[in-house]
């Protein structure tokens, strides 16, 4: 469905169709759902779909080919003891890296595992059109099947919504047909649940596959607040136009509490058929061997140490 | 496959209920004179939890001669920050102890442990915490350099939130230096009977709270007693008026909390997504046995089939069932009776030409339940329109401009609650400077703070509770 013909008037009257968020309500909404007690068999069942989403995640000055191949190892066999365990929902690093995991991923028996790249001057964005599409055209070519992009924050707070759109759009022409486009709003910066809102529709719009919350060099990032807006963006996104869009939560979410909170507010709020790595995805390093460590207390109905659990 | 929430119960092992209860009087728990008692049970499954003492017109009698004798030669005489440090124990004791408050109030009413554990005995602490600061400070409240107490206050409480429903009768009476008999609803006592245990506990005297279990008959004995000072009632018009009549001509003041059929207002540039959840709360909450409940949805019409839509999707996701499973939404309707009428009313709705919705849903076999039910295209002039159902029944109006939905508003003989829904706030104070209601909440819903005054227009009711303007009704001005 055609909702916008990029010119800045048609951006303007489209968001203003928007229905406005009440920040109390949708706060108390988020908080009433984690309270949701989810026990034996359906936390079970939510580990593994946790993991199964997590975009198993490096984005330091420090990384290495060694540091990234050994996460690679870790995305195919989260717990070596344990074939049970699925493996993540993908990889996600910086350019450079993007050839080194694609390779070692179909060494490591994880072909099936998709490399993301971040991309677009990440995380400022803070770069010129054309180095954002060599960034991207880069990744592409070295084997990235997801591309993460920034929006442009400064321009989107100045009101230059045209520019916003059209940088997506014009990322997503150089994605089309080859990788999938994650659109990164960057809410700790956009502050107020009515841009988040905003932010949601102008990058579906532009022909986002996923909306993600963080780059996770913001705070805040993933709150359950903002998740919620997102993923109601989402669920009217489908009723408007009868496509199905994911959504990304990621930064500060570590513990297996704080993932099977974000798998009840889909279910919740965009509903059941969310519920897949195909639409929905949690952006992470350090979950994973929580969810592995509380897996295994289900399993054996002890804990075991961290030890117990391989690092990387 | 999809994902199912297991259940996840709340353990009953820290309540212990006791085979049988007496009354509270004189700080003792004493058997009704001939032993007569009644069952008490849990309505989510019917099963007997407890036999219940059944208090007669003389057991009245003691209680409020026990309530005279402690007024006259302890509470009345003792500092008034004495008198506070009591509410301070008490409060802290209800907070110490809220699990086993939580887990028996849903036993006994069949609310969900989510809204028993998260509001009732949260609240019901934080109005002793309140009024425990009162205690001291009441010449500076604006009644007179110093305001005296009634004595004898009599207070008959409903089932819907029997904790709560206690916890706004007795902390402002007791923080005002009055003594107290109170009778709790005939089906939820138990809550009650736990906070005698309390009163105990925290070593207040005895007479000063005098519990008195049993029905109407019980009630009309408190409030047609002539040793009683003051009566304050929380429940339905029909007895509330009743209460008006026979104490007529007599000394006693009351307070009065009666129905009310709340309008919750929706304008169109409301933020949708809130706002569906505003109406949930309106009229779901506690299953609806919420005397101010949103349970006239008063929609703006060009907006009613997108809020429509959106409503009716969130219904689908309420969970009906156990009440003690922590992911329950929509717990049991309190009573056979309750449901009767709940089902008398909602199918007046039905011949009357309303349309009826509700979600598909599986009801349990046992104990008494009623599923999200809205209807839509009402008018002013449907039974469900005007009368108050008191249950999970929404009732869906539309209006064209802010004076038609004002007028919709107000064209009710109660006045106890309102909701505005709308991004603009100029139209939130307009709207609300035009609705007769007691308690208004914008962007909001069912929203309570011992600080504020809660009570009715018309015929929902006489006087505040809550607040200073609260503590009035428990005082006699010396101006």
């Amino acid at each position: 469905m055609q909702v916008i013909d990029g010119s800045a008037s048609s951006i303007k009257s489209f968001l203003k169709t928007l229905s406005p968020v009440d920040q109390v309500g949708a706060e108390s909404r988020a908080a009433m759902l984690a309270t949701r007690s989810i026990k034996t068999s359906s936390k079970s069942w939510a580990i593994d779909m946790a993991i199964s989403m997590i975009d198993l995640t490096t984005l330091e000055g420090a990384d290495t080919a060694g540091k990234v191949k050994a996460i690679c190892n870790k995305a195919v066999r989260p717990d070596p003891s344990d074939p049970t365990v699925p493996h993540v929902g993908a990889i996600c690093v910086y350019n450079d890296m993007v050839k080194i995991a694609r390779t070692h991923l179909d060494a490591a028996g994880g072909k099936d595992i998709p490399v993301a790249a971040v991309s677009t001057a990440f995380p400022s964005g803070r770069a010129s059109l054309e180095v954002k599409r060599v960034d991207t055209e880069d990744a592409i070519a070295n084997g990235a099947a997801e591309i993460d992009m920034v929006i442009d924050r400064g321009a989107f707070l100045s009101g230059d919504l045209e520019k916003v759109y059209s940088e997506i759009k014009y990322i997503k022409s150089l994605c089309e047909g080859r990788a999938h486009l994650k659109v990164i709003l960057e809410t700790g910066e956009l502050v107020t649940l009515d841009n988040v809102r905003k932010a949601s529709f102008l990058a579906m719009a532009a022909g986002a596959d996923f909306i993600k919350t963080s780059t996770g060099k913001v705070t805040p990032a993933a709150t359950a607040p903002v998740v919620l807006v997102m993923l109601e963006a989402v669920r009217d996104w489908y009723a408007m136009t009868g496509v199905k869009i994911g959504v990304k939560p990621a930064g500060g979410i570590r513990t297996t509490k704080d993932a099977i909170k974000q798998l009840v507010l889909v279910n919740e709020t965009a509903g059941p058929e969310w519920l897949t790595p195909e639409l929905f995805r949690i952006g992470a390093s350090a979950l994973l061997n929580d969810l592995l460590m509380q897996r295994m207390k289900l399993r054996d109905g002890h804990y075991a140490g961290p030890n117990y659990v391989t690092l990387d | 496959m999809t994902f199912e929430y297991a259940p996840a119960l709340e353990a009953t092992s820290v309540v212990k209920i006791k085979s049988e209860y007496g009354l509270f009087i004189n700080g003792k728990f004493v058997p009704a004179k001939g032993g007569k008692s009644f069952p008490t049970i849990n309505p989510a499954t019917e099963e007997t939890l407890s036999k219940i003492a059944f208090a007669s017109a003389s057991d009245v009698d003691k209680a409020v001669a026990a309530a005279r004798a402690a007024y006259s030669k302890v509470w009345s005489k003792m500092p008034a920050a004495e008198r506070g440090k009591y509410l301070f124990r008490i409060a802290r004791i209800l907070q110490e102890r809220a699990r086993e408050f939580a887990v028996l109030e849903t036993l006994n009413n069949g609310k969900p442990i989510r809204e028993t554990r998260d509001i009732d005995i949260p609240l019901a602490a934080s109005h002793f915490f309140y009024h425990a600061g009162w205690a001291d400070k009441l010449d500076h409240a604006g009644m007179g350099s110093s305001p005296k107490p009634h004595g004898v206050v009599g207070q008959v409480i409903p089932w819907n939130f029997p904790l709560l429903m206690l916890s706004w009768k007795i902390a402002p009476a007791l923080a005002t230096g009055n003594t107290v008999v109170l009778k709790p609803a005939e089906t939820t006592p138990l809550t009650a009977l736990l906070f005698a245990e309390v009163c105990q506990q925290a070593g207040l005297p005895a007479g000063v709270v005098n519990i008195v279990t049993g029905d109407g008959s019980t009630g009309s004995a408190i409030v047609n007693h002539p040793g009683i000072d003051k009566i304050a009632f929380t429940g339905s018009t029909a007895v509330g008026k009743g209460i008006a009549r026979a104490i007529a001509g007599t000394k006693k003041s009351a307070t009065l909390e009666l129905g009310g059929k709340g309008a919750n207002i929706i304008y169109e540039d409301a933020a949708i997504d809130e706002t569906v959840e505003g109406i949930i709360s309106g009229i779901f909450f506690n299953q609806g046995h919420v005397c101010c409940a949103g349970s006239r949805l008063l929609v703006q019409e060009n907006i009613q089939d997108e809020l429509l839509e959106k409503l009716k999707r969130r219904i689908s996701m309420i969970r009906v069932g156990n009440p003690l499973d922590k992911n329950t939404d929509l717990g049991a309707i309190n009573s056979a009776a309750q449901l009767a009428k709940i089902r008398e009313l909602a199918d007046s709705g039905d011949t009357e030409g309303a349309e009826r919705w509700s979600p598909q849903c599986d009801l349990p076999s046992k104990g008494f339940w009623y599923p999200p039910t809205i209807f839509t295209g009402v008018t002013q002039a449907h039974r469900i329109a005007q009368e108050e159902i008191f249950g999970p029944v929404l009732s869906v109006l539309t209006f064209r401009t802010p004076q038609e939905a004002i007028e919709k508003a107000n064209n009710t003989p109660f006045g106890l609650s309102a909701g505005i829904w709308t991004d603009k706030g100029s139209r939130i104070l307009w709207t609300a400077k035009h609705l007769k209601a007691g308690v208004i909440w914008a962007n909001t819903f069912n929203k309570f703070d011992p600080a504020s005054p809660f009570g009715g227009y018309k015929e929902s009711g006489w006087g505040r509770e809550g607040g200073r303007h609260g503590l009035a009704a428990y005082l006699k001005g010396d101006h």
